[in-house]
């Protein structure tokens, strides 16, 4: 393996990442780089609190292996805000109250943004209650969630972070 | 975790020949991850096929839909190509465990690793499937031999698994709440010469249920439980509820298949 090689892309900076194969992603993006708002909850990928993007996409970080990671993109919850704004999914968790002790709300958010991508600015609360089947929360309850997800894929549109509708129409 | 060597091939002829000792390839790694994470599972080389190009490809050839063994859940859900051919594989691909685990989980990860609760073996033995690989094909009806257990030689690699074209294919599932592998999950396939009806999660492995084959090909009055030797039984469900549970399903995918899924 060339050492160049073993680099990711985290929050748009290319980062070192010659670490021992067997490292998990979330343990290197917590212990390795100290981005410790990807959070470890039932480290057995089901429950959410890990996931991150990976080139874009929601993924869950307890369950790729660092190596899996290089050459792409990894964007953290620390990543996703642009210019001291909050990204709209952020600022939608915000203003609905989509969170209590905010342990999950960072899995939530990455959740919320790929249900933005696949099913649009209108994406209906039974979608978003079914999507989240991959997240657990333990203490706000659902209710608020799904609204910040709702409010969060319209502003996302508004804010030109959503794909043409065709696009958005083929994806599951 | 244990630590391992990691080999990170870019063709399957490449993959195949760095198969050695005590080796595993990884796909999707949603069921190989957990399980060294767990220290269920231990390997001194782990082959990436993550690296390997040209895997992912879906079309349609020789009466059959192709799909590439490193097609991601999520990829086979929302293709155009699947969707057309076969609807209901599209919407037992999208009913995989969650759209984290669909965003990486793959068909040949799946199929290759037999969990006896997974959705694709079903589709695969209820469509008369053939699993190509770098050696040469395998038929379904002899691929999956009970729980984790398969047809493939040590290091033999998937490339692509060819589904035929059913008339009508439907699958129900009832997921675990939490890990969202099926308690019981029933597939049914209407096939110019037949049908067929393969279950998952009940048994101890995927098998075909001929009593619910001859009840939809003939009308008859479908039965109301798995009758199977080797049901399964486990903390989560006992063997009754499964068996009961199969019938539930079976129920569900035959309405499909009637109302021309």
């Amino acid at each position: 393996m060339e050492a160049s090689m073993a680099e990711v892309i985290v929050n748009g900076e290319a980062r070192r990442a010659d670490v021992p194969p067997h490292t998990l992603l979330v343990a290197w993006l917590r212990e390795g780089l100290g981005l410790t708002g990807t959070h470890i909850g039932c480290d057995t990928s089901q429950c959410g609190a890990c996931n991150i993007l990976l080139d874009g996409i929601p993924a869950k970080a307890c369950t790729l292996l660092v190596p899996q990671a290089w050459g792409h993109e990894v964007t953290t919850i620390e990543g996703l805000a642009r210019d001291g704004a909050l990204h709209p999914m952020q600022a939608a968790f915000r203003e609905a109250h989509g969170l209590q002790c905010g342990f999950c709300t960072p899995g939530m958010v990455m959740a919320g943004i790929g249900i933005a991508l696949r099913h649009g600015p209108d994406v209906s609360a039974e979608t978003v209650r079914h999507e989240l089947e991959g997240n657990l929360c333990r203490c706000t309850g659902y209710q608020n969630i799904v609204a910040a997800i709702r409010a969060g894929a319209r502003a996302m549109a508004e804010a030109g972070l959503l794909p043409a509708r065709e696009q958005a129409d083929a994806a599951v | 975790m244990q630590p391992f060597e990691l080999v990170r091939p870019t063709s399957a002829a490449e993959a195949a020949a760095a198969f050695r000792g005590d080796a595993a390839y990884l796909a999707g790694g949603h069921t190989l991850i957990p399980a060294m994470k767990a220290g269920l599972r231990a390997v001194e080389r782990l082959i990436d096929l993550g690296t390997v190009p040209g895997l992912d490809g879906i079309g349609l050839a020789d009466g059959r839909l192709w799909i590439g063994a490193m097609a991601r859940h999520a990829a086979v859900a929302a293709s155009p190509v699947v969707r057309q051919a076969i609807p209901g594989l599209a919407r037992l691909a999208g009913g995989i465990g969650d759209p984290q685990v669909r965003a990486r989980g793959t068909l040949g990860g799946s199929v290759a690793n037999n969990d006896p609760a997974a959705d694709y073996p079903a589709a695969v033995l209820a469509l008369d499937a053939v699993i190509e690989t770098d050696r040469g094909v395998h038929a379904a009806e002899d691929f999956f031999q009970g729980m984790f257990a398969t047809a493939l030689a040590e290091g033999e690699i998937i490339t692509r698994v060819g589904f035929r074209l059913a008339e009508a294919f439907a699958y129900a599932k009832f997921p675990h709440p939490a890990s969202r592998y099926a308690l019981a999950g029933v597939a049914v396939a209407r096939l110019p010469d037949g049908v067929r009806v393969a279950v998952t999660g009940a048994t101890l492995g995927v098998v075909r249920w001929p009593e619910a084959e001859a009840a939809i090909a003939t009308g008859a009055p479908l039965p109301r439980a798995l009758d199977h030797p080797d049901l399964a039984s486990d903390l989560h469900a006992g063997a009754d509820y499964r068996a009961h549970l199969a019938g539930v399903m079976l129920a569900r995918a035959a309405r499909a298949i009637a109302s021309g899924a």
